[in-house]
């Protein structure tokens, strides 16, 4: 998909990359889930969108959870943040019972480290 | 699906593919530790040329793998690693693998047939000692 959007390759494997961290994080933590994927674009750029739902127990500290080096389960503890690095736009929401993430890249030349 | 490794005189040489489940992992380890042990192999060259991705997950098993072969004393190198995936591994946070890197087979190979030359000289002296140890005590 992110091919036919007219993504790089460094991209397409950037997204895909995100894509398999966030979608191993709901089917080993989270109890499995949903993962819809979308590219949008307005004229002036290019977005791509994943949005992955799990109905796992939820994640009880997202500050923790979101910095490097936690892990629970027994992991380097890079892969939120990790992700977090890896797109453009980064939003999660979590309780008991569903956890959501959703991501962002856009076609766009990469300069340096990018605000999220 | 049984992941093969095949050897080369004192080296192992295995690969990891897309599609790999957690089981044929973890079977892949015991097999590689088990070959190291009993056949006294001194190095083992893990190719990731088939793996266009590689997250988090996956960068830990490799060198959890890596990592349980060195303890048993062999040289490990992980070769074949795709451009791409080593940018995304730097971006994530996961630039330190802990195991030497080539570009890949054939470097790999080369770099380990080093270590298997340089280990000659010293497996001579070893069998000397064991040959001698054994005459004394025969004696």
């Amino acid at each position: 998909m992110a091919a036919d959007a007219g993504f790089k390759d460094a991209d397409q494997v950037r997204f895909a990359t995100a894509i398999s961290e966030l979608t191993q994080n709901a089917f080993r933590y989270g109890k499995g889930g949903i993962c819809e994927i979308n590219v949008h674009s307005d004229g002036f750029k290019t977005a791509i969108r994943a949005r992955i739902c799990d109905q796992g127990p939820g994640i009880p500290n997202l500050d923790q959870a979101l910095s490097d080096g936690f892990s629970t389960g027994g992991s380097m503890g890079l892969g939120l943040p990790g992700v977090k690095r890896l797109v453009d736009k980064f939003k999660i929401k979590s309780q008991p019972g569903k956890t959501e993430v959703e991501i962002v890249i856009f076609i766009k030349p990469r300069i340096g480290v990018t605000d999220l | 699906m049984k992941i093969p490794i095949l050897r080369l005189g004192k080296i192992l040489l295995t690969s990891f593919q897309e599609g790999l489940t957690d089981r044929d992992i973890i079977d892949l380890q015991y097999d590689l530790l088990d070959m190291v042990n009993k056949t006294e192999i001194e190095g083992v060259i893990i190719d990731v040329t088939a793996l266009d991705i590689v997250d988090s997950y996956l960068a830990n098993l490799l060198n959890d793998t890596a990592r349980m072969v060195k303890i048993l004393g062999a040289e490990v190198v992980i070769s074949g690693i795709q451009p791409f995936v080593a940018l995304t591994l730097v971006e994530i946070g996961q630039g330190a693998l802990e195991v030497r890197t080539a570009l890949n087979l054939e470097h790999g190979l080369g770099m380990l047939n080093c270590t298997v030359e340089n280990n000659k000289p010293v497996m001579r002296k070893l069998k000397k000692y064991k040959k001698n140890a054994r005459n004394r005590i025969s004696n």
